[in-house]
């Protein structure tokens, strides 16, 4: 069992299977360390204060940040997709807000332009996957069990069995959740936050990390305007005052209202 | 926050360094999390607590630092300390403040023998 990134050991399946050992050349390849307890001999002339019948203790420097192990596959999802010239974006939203409603009328509308794959990130079930086979476009299901978002390393096993096309889009839809997604960069170009206007207009207020990273925010359910007292203008500028550059498009996955000003941004992003 | 899964990257790293900085037993953990990162320093002592065991950081004593976070200014054109990410800046008390840091999660430093 591997610590990095739970190979061989915890709940994470991808469509049903629990992880593969890693292999090389993948874009995700990995080398774990496994950290063999040999004994070590120090406390030469090293600082530290020698207690009497202790081991010395002394101070080591780490100063890493605690998600650079994610980092580094993401760093390697990243090179695999600019080679590939891949257009990837990762989807996240809290539970319901229309992530795969989304993205099936996306892709009925996108395929015939673009080779399309999906990543379908949820704690359990291959629903959402098949829900996207369902368009003719290949999908497969990563389920993370207790896990609440993706990370780098589970998109680095998926795009292995994906094996996308060159010059393909990739979505990959993350687990429903506003909070964890927002801290693990999985190699994304963006991330795109979806928002539907069921749910209230002060979200980005509420979880501002998720709006602060997402580079676009998708305001879906429009349709559902009439029926719901929800202040549009307001809730864009509470996404503004977390990060004014989030670029904000009003759509509903149900009606198409909206939905050429997101492919429009697609086509001039994925070129 | 998946503070279990921060907890596990945390042992990642910890192990590996234990190599090349040479230990075998790590008495003292010191992170820095920044104000405005999502991570609950409670759960963060109970998962890290959990994933140590058996390990060559089990009972180690995790300290926790918060540091406050930065923002742009853009009235008074300087980066600032910022205690909440919607507040106003201290030093000229403008609304115009955009955050630009504050969500770090690093590991500072390691006390081993
Ligand atoms: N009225 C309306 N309903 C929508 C729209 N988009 C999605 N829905 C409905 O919202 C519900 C949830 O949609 P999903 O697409 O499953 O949401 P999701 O974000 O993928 O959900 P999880 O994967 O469970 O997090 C479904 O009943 C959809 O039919 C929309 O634009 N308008
Ligand atoms: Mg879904
Ligand atoms: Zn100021």
């Amino acid at each position: 069992m591997c610590t990095v990134c739970g190979c061989g050991e915890g709940e994470t399946r991808l469509e049903g299977q629990a992880m593969p050992a890693a292999t090389k050349n993948a874009p995700h390849a990995h080398d774990h360390h496994h950290h063999d307890h040999h004994h070590h001999h120090h406390g030469h002339g090293e600082a530290g204060v020698s207690v009497p019948g202790l081991e010395p203790s002394r101070l080591v420097k780490i100063e890493q940040d605690i998600l650079s192990k994610n980092d580094q596959y993401a760093a390697r999802n990243r090179a695999f997709f600019t080679e590939k010239k891949i257009f990837a974006l990762n989807l996240v939203s809290s539970p319901g807000s229309g992530k795969t409603t989304l993205l099936t009328q996306t892709l009925q509308d996108l395929q015939k332009n673009y080779e399309i794959a999906v990543i379908e990130g949820d704690q359990q079930t291959a629903n959402d996957a098949e829900r996207i086979r369902e368009t003719g476009v290949p999908a497969v299901q990563i389920n993370t069990g207790k896990g609440c978002h993706l990370d780098a390393h589970m998109v680095g096993h998926a795009i292995e069995d994906l094996a996308p096309a060159p010059q393909s889009l990739i979505f990959i839809e993350n687990v429903g959740n506003l909070v964890c997604p927002a801290a693990f960069d999985l190699g994304e170009a963006h991330k795109v936050a979806i928002l539907s206007i069921t749910e209230g207009e002060d979200k980005p207020l509420k979880y501002p990390n998720m709006f602060a990273a997402a580079d676009v925010m998708l305001l879906n359910k429009m349709d559902l305007l009439p029926y719901v007292p929800f202040d549009v203008e307001k809730c864009e500028a509470m996404a503004r005052k977390i990060n004014p550059n989030i670029l904000i498009f009003r759509v509903s996955a149900l009606s198409g209202e909206g939905l050429e000003a997101w492919y429009k941004w697609i086509a001039a992003k994925a070129k | 926050m998946h503070e279990m899964a921060l907890a596990s990257h945390m042992l990642a790293i910890i192990t590996e360094q234990a190599e090349t900085q040479n230990y075998d037993k790590v008495l003292r953990v010191c992170l820095e999390i920044g104000i405005f990162s999502d991570v609950e320093p409670e759960a963060m002592r109970f998962c890290f607590e959990a994933v140590t065991r058996d390990s060559l950081a089990e009972n180690a004593v995790l300290e926790i630092e918060r540091p406050l976070g930065q923002g742009w200014c853009m009235d008074c054109a300087q980066t600032v300390e910022m205690s909440d990410r919607l507040g106003s800046c201290p030093a000229c008390g403008s609304a115009k403040v955009q955050i630009t840091g504050g969500d770090q999660m690093r590991i500072k430093e390691l006390e081993v023998a």
